[in-house]
């Protein structure tokens, strides 16, 4: 009966994991990837999911409710949250992930897409530690560890998109997507991209928006077009016949893509973006 | 610019310059021709909620087409056209053998069938894709679904024509058909495969919720203007076409979604008809014209 009073039998007894609730699943890999063991993390808005137009169940409700920590990507883009968080009744912190990033304008908003910028990841990251290190203290410098690590790797793939896409000239690097989702990737690394909708795809687009997008891949030149793995394919498809393009592949935008596949975390996700849009580009540039 | 250039830019051109203005045009002439003398049957047989309970039936079997083979236009067709007849047999099974009218089983089996779709996309898919089914993409019409809504229409036309004569004969005589020896309830079953292959052929493209408006409104208002079977048909497909020339110009111009303003200009000639219409309208009432009132 006495020995569970000993304060050694409590330092032996593992802490438990820290229920760490990410709005979509970038966020929930970066959450995974800086706590590692510490931490057990769902995702709100899961693979393949479209975070614009997210419906929660009652089981997100629950899951929120149970949370420790909250992570969402703010600017806007979980229109939901706020209610989500009141209805489920959960007062823990919620961690602004794009917290001190330099945000680019999309139309009259901000432009919330802001994790495709590797530049901007860092500092997602910085709020992530930061914010599971007040959460959990104990183990801080393994948390600490895991995210020097982590940068690490954040800006070996940055050096590697930089020069890749290096290879094409500026005046080539022009392609097409279903959705504004690009914008902060386009200023880092010189591409543009034209979408046939607004920034979000909740909306449906107009016979105007069409046929801006077609007249401007006809003026352009444009050779690729791409779908995204949360979109409809088929008006993307139907762009890219009418313009004479061809679809490039798809693009990971908003959401990873299922494990296994070839997003399935953050790293490789942009990566896979960075190939995609690297090989479509080259097989244009005469 | 001249006046005829200016009239030329903003009604021909258009569709001169963008092929996927023309199909989605060609699309809605389609669905028009077949759908204005269907659309006029079922509001001569007082079966105009039936076309909208329709569109919502096919919503399941669309789903586990979708489930099992993504957005496939075979699948989701023949899916959706499965599960409407299913909903269309169990309800009139359930009038012939309880004493249940035929308005309330259909309105509950429907009703089932809209709640079962909703939840196999939402388990299976995500809202977006419930989205694409619901409102479809006109603007994305590709050659397989322009075959299909093509193909429907003519096949259509052809059988209207053949069965048109006992509906609407069934519509005001019921005996006299029996007694002339009308063959039992097979027109009716005929019709109702119409409308359930119009409609799947309709939801490709404008969706659930906008096929039945282009299939429904242009017949409500033509009956505003005729009272002749030949001349409703005739001025519901006039209605249609012309809703959707206006509504997909419109989306163009006005950079609205093109499905909801097709809907909407339909909407409009309804409410010009019930006001200035030459039968039966508002302007008739009120300037004290009567009719008599002719079948």
């Amino acid at each position: 009966m006495l020995p569970w009073l000993l304060p050694s039998t409590y330092a032996q007894a593992p802490a438990r994991k820290l229920r760490v609730v990410a709005s979509f699943s970038i966020l929930a890999d970066m959450a995974r990837e800086v706590g590692g063991e510490a931490v057990e993390v769902a995702a709100l808005v899961g693979p393949d999911g479209d975070a614009h137009v997210f419906e929660p169940t009652p089981a997100d409700v629950k899951r929120l409710s149970n949370a420790d920590l909250v992570i969402v990507n703010g600017l806007r883009f979980e229109g939901w949250i706020e209610r989500l968080v009141q209805v489920s009744g959960y007062r823990g912190p919620v961690v602004v992930a794009s917290q001190g990033i330099t945000t680019r304008l999309l139309g009259a908003a901000p432009d919330p897409h802001a994790w495709q910028s590797l530049a901007n990841a860092r500092r997602y990251v910085d709020n992530i530690r930061a914010a599971l290190v007040a959460a959990r203290p104990s183990p801080a410098h393994h948390i600490e560890q895991r995210s020097a690590d982590y940068l690490r790797r954040v800006d070996a793939l940055d050096a590697s998109v930089r020069k890749r896409l290096g290879q094409i000239a500026p005046a080539d690097r022009h392609v097409v997507t279903s959705h504004d989702a690009f914008g902060y990737f386009a200023e880092a690394y010189g591409v543009s991209f034209i979408s046939a909708v607004g920034w979000s795809t909740g909306s449906e687009a107009s016979a105007a928006d069409v046929s801006r997008i077609v007249r401007q891949l006809k003026g352009q030149n444009v050779r690729a077009v791409f779908v995204e793995n949360i979109s409809d394919a088929r008006l993307v498809q139907r762009i890219a016949r009418e313009a004479g393009a061809r679809v490039g592949g798809t693009l990971y935008s908003d959401a990873l893509s299922p494990p296994g596949t070839a997003g399935d975390t953050y790293l490789r996700m942009f990566d896979h973006n960075a190939s995609t849009l690297l090989a479509a580009l080259q097989a244009r540039a005469p | 610019m001249t006046l005829v250039a200016e009239l030329q830019s903003a009604f021909i051109q258009p569709f001169a310059e963008f092929g996927f203005m023309r199909r989605a045009l060609v699309a809605c002439i389609a669905l028009a021709l077949s759908g204005g003398p269907l659309g006029t049957l079922l509001v001569v047989r007082r079966m105009s909620l039936v076309g909208d309970a329709m569109a919502h039936a096919l919503l399941p079997g669309a789903a586990i087409g979708f489930i099992f083979a993504g957005l496939s236009l075979s699948a989701m067709s023949l899916g959706g056209f499965i599960a409407a007849m299913l909903v269309a047999t169990l309800a009139a099974g359930v009038t012939r053998w309880t004493s249940q009218k035929e308005d309330a089983s259909f309105a509950a089996f429907y009703l089932i069938a809209l709640a079962a779709g909703v939840m196999l996309i939402s388990l299976r898919g995500t809202s977006v894709d419930l989205m694409h089914v619901l409102f479809g993409s006109i603007l994305a019409v590709d050659d397989a679904s322009l075959f299909l809504i093509a193909g429907v229409a003519s096949v259509s036309l052809l059988a209207l024509a053949l069965v048109a004569r006992p509906l609407i004969i069934e519509c005001f005589d019921p005996g006299f058909l029996r007694a002339v020896g009308g063959r039992g309830g097979w027109h009716h079953q005929i019709f109702l495969v119409l409308l359930v292959a119009n409609l799947v052929g309709g939801f490709q493209a404008l969706g659930t919720l906008m096929a039945v408006g282009l299939l429904m409104l242009p017949a409500i208002a033509a009956r505003f203007w005729a009272h002749d079977i030949g001349r409703l048909c005739a001025i519901a497909t006039a209605f249609a076409m012309a809703s959707s020339y206006a509504g997909l110009l419109l989306s163009y111009h006005a950079h609205l979604p093109s499905g909801p303003a097709i809907v909407l200009v339909a909407g409009g000639i309804y409410l010009v008809s019930l006001a200035f219409g030459s039968r039966d309208s508002l302007r008739n009432r009120w300037s004290g014209t009567r009719r008599h009132r002719v079948a």
